[in-house]
């Protein structure tokens, strides 16, 4: 004990010699270099979304949401993402199961194709689909010919959504997948496990915080797309525009306090899904708690002990 | 139950695994996969559980004389016990343990009551009572691989498996558990086969042994006759430390480092070049000449901290030679580092070259 506080003493008297500390002024700029910086470019926005949000009062910011318009942007919206996240939930998973649990030709190149939509931008993404499903793409004639539209309407909107948003559930549940390798999953099946109640009661649980952490960033993600949702839209008001999509025309009509009363749903969007990121983290930590030292439970059995419960072996075993 | 292996072969990829493997494991017997990383021991535990299927054109795995080369892992009963415990480490020790009751289907799934019961006896026998509600991350190494063992007995399986059951664990405790199971052993009978790549654990342990080597059967047998009368110079190597020189048989004699002696029987036919392998206690030391053919040789090192003492001998034709000899012969002895010797070998073992 002693020993101990002179050892944390020495320490306290003498900080200057942690080789890896910096003087006090250099401290003191750097961290408000860094502070200043997060104040400029992430705060300030986001007071500013809520204070021209609520310039003209409560009664006109609750007004932006009760237009017909800004109605069906929301509706839409969320008809994407419960599309949209169910969908990449699904596929993540599967494309996740295929890629921690199996060797296969061509794995490399499904891990690099799943990665494909963060690459390319928004735009392009968008003008995939214009090019596959419009008027004058690849199958829009075909289309037409039955009626089908995609392009311009809610469907191209999903499909589009569904592109940029794919990598995010797949990219949480790899890593993990890949790194518990299958070793449990044989342990139940060796124990009697069909395959359904193996991904049911095993994989499922041990991969179920990376897999919520890419939901939330899906979902967060599908909400807010603009880029690619704008190629396919047309702007339709009323019909074919999201969220995103109508602040940018409210914006451009002038209509400061609806633009910015509208866009705080997805800055409101964006603080819960930070929130809830957080507590995930926090949940799958403590999910992997540290070993507690145990007295009373040796490392070995005891050998006099175990013939003593031998007897309930022999009725465990009666069947040999 | 026994199980039988039939002309077992199984290749990953262009890697031999196993190549035409036959084996049988006797009801009740404790039996070791012995042999270095690679050699196909764990390929071949692992086909046994049917966590693995054989190459086609391989025999069959007969359990009491039924083919189970059709059956999937859930329908052979085995217990199979994996090298990193594989605990499903989200789940308390007891839903662990549990987990196999619990899976089966609603119509011969025990009761609730049945199932409590049941790890409780499961716990007392690993006497892991109190940690019923613990995580596996909060166990020590031998404490998981007991509740690894409780979870793969709860079945009441007809074969128990083992891969490496104390790889992972540091010496003292491996040693404990080692009797342990040895006397657990001894009470449930249990056909056991386990895989390891330590041979005292092998030769302690079970009641017979298979050395494994590239894919191959080296040899079987109780641990006694592999270790005194290894059959190839791989498990002489494999099997216990060894001295090795390469020599020549020549009318019925051996000549080695110098030394002629009376060949073995069963070599005393060939000539030829042979490798001669003698164990570091068949080697006998002596200050004087005692008659018998010997070598002179100069203590070179020596190691007397442990229940023999290790020489390192340098004879006078340059070969270096590893001896044990008794604490007590050592001081009547009175050896010191630059001591002369006589080195007496017995037991040698010949190998013609040409095998």
């Amino acid at each position: 004990m002693f020993r101990a506080l002179t050892a944390r003493g020495a320490l306290a008297t003498a900080p200057s010699r942690v080789v890896t500390r910096e003087r006090a002024p250099v401290r003191w700029l750097l961290t408000g270099a860094a502070l200043a910086f997060l104040g400029v470019f992430l705060l300030v926005p986001l007071v500013a979304v809520f204070a021209e949000a609520f310039r003209k009062g409560v009664g006109a910011y609750l007004a932006s949401f009760t237009d017909p318009l800004a109605l069906s942007a929301i509706k839409l919206t969320l008809l994407v993402a419960a599309i949209a996240v169910p969908a990449n939930l699904t596929f993540g998973l599967v494309a996740a199961w295929l890629v921690g649990k199996y060797e296969f030709k061509g794995k490399s190149a499904l891990i690099t194709l799943i990665d494909l939509p963060l690459a390319v931008s928004p735009v392009i993404s968008g003008l995939i689909f214009v090019l596959l499903f419009g008027l004058h793409g690849a199958l829009g004639g075909w289309l037409a010919q039955y009626n089908i539209q995609i392009i311009f309407a809610a469907p191209g909107i999903v499909l589009a959504t569904m592109f940029v948003t794919f990598p995010y559930v797949a990219r949480e549940v790899i890593p993990l997948m890949q790194e518990q390798g299958c070793e449990e999953e044989e342990a139940a099946i060796s124990l009697g496990a069909g395959g359904w109640q193996t991904f049911r009661r095993v994989t499922l649980p041990n991969v179920k915080w990376a897999l919520l952490y890419g939901v939330i960033l899906c979902n967060a993600r599908a909400m807010g797309e603009f880029g690619a949702v704008s190629v396919v839209s047309g702007h339709i008001r009323g019909k074919t525009n999201t969220i995103p999509l109508h602040v940018e025309l409210l914006y451009n009509e002038y209509n400061f306090v609806a633009a910015f009363a509208v866009a705080s749903l997805l800055v409101t969007l964006a603080l819960v899904t930070l929130a809830l990121k957080t507590v995930v983290e926090w949940k799958s930590r403590t999910a992997q708690t540290e070993f507690l030292p145990d007295l009373h439970n040796r490392e070995t059995p005891d050998e006099d002990r175990t013939a003593e419960h031998l007897q309930d072996v022999w009725q465990l075993q009666g069947a040999q | 139950m026994k199980i039988e292996l039939r002309n077992i072969s199984k290749t990953f990829g262009s890697f031999r695994a196993l190549n035409d493997v036959s084996l049988s494991v006797e009801s009740g017997e404790l039996l070791a996969l012995l042999g270095p990383s690679g050699s196909g021991k764990t390929t071949l535990l692992r086909i046994i559980a049917g966590l693995e299927d054989a190459d086609l054109g391989s025999g069959p795995i007969l359990f009491d004389g039924v083919s189970v080369s059709d059956r999937r892992v859930r329908e052979r009963k085995v217990g199979f016990v994996f090298q990193h415990y594989a605990l499903f480490r989200h789940m308390t020790v007891a839903k662990n343990i549990a987990f196999g009751l619990e899976v089966r289907p609603r119509c011969e799934r025990p009761s609730r009551v049945e199932i409590r019961r049941r790890v409780r006896e499961l716990l007392e026998l690993v006497q892991l009572e109190g940690l019923a509600n613990r995580y596996p991350c909060q166990l020590s190494g031998g404490q998981r691989q007991r509740v690894a063992l409780a979870r793969a007995l709860a079945l009441k399986p007809t074969v128990l498996l083992l891969d490496e059951p104390f790889g992972a664990l540091d010496a003292k405790v491996r040693k404990e558990l080692r009797n342990w199971l040895r006397r657990l052993h001894n009470e449930i009978h249990v056909t056991s086969v386990f895989v390891t790549h330590d041979q005292d654990e092998a030769l302690e342990l079970a009641d017979r042994v298979v050395v494994t080597n590239l894919g191959k059967i080296e040899q079987i047998g109780t641990p006694d006759e592999v270790f005194h009368y290894p059959e190839s110079e791989f498990v002489m190597n494999f099997v216990g430390d060894v001295n090795r020189f390469h020599g020549r048989l020549e009318d019925g004699k051996l000549c080695f480092a110098d030394l002629w002696l009376e060949a073995p029987e069963d070599r005393d036919g060939t000539s030829g070049p042979a490798r001669v392998f003698v164990r570091p206690h068949d080697l006998d030391v002596d200050i004087r000449p005692n008659g018998t053919p010997s070598l002179r040789a100069l203590v070179a090192d020596m190691h007397s901290a442990g229940p023999v003492v290790r020489l390192v001998l340098r004879s006078e034709g340059g070969h270096t030679l590893f001896a044990e000899i008794s604490q007590a012969r050592y001081r009547k002895l009175g050896l010191r580092a630059g001591s002369a010797v006589c080195v007496t070998p017995h037991n040698v073992r010949v190998f013609p070259d040409s095998s």
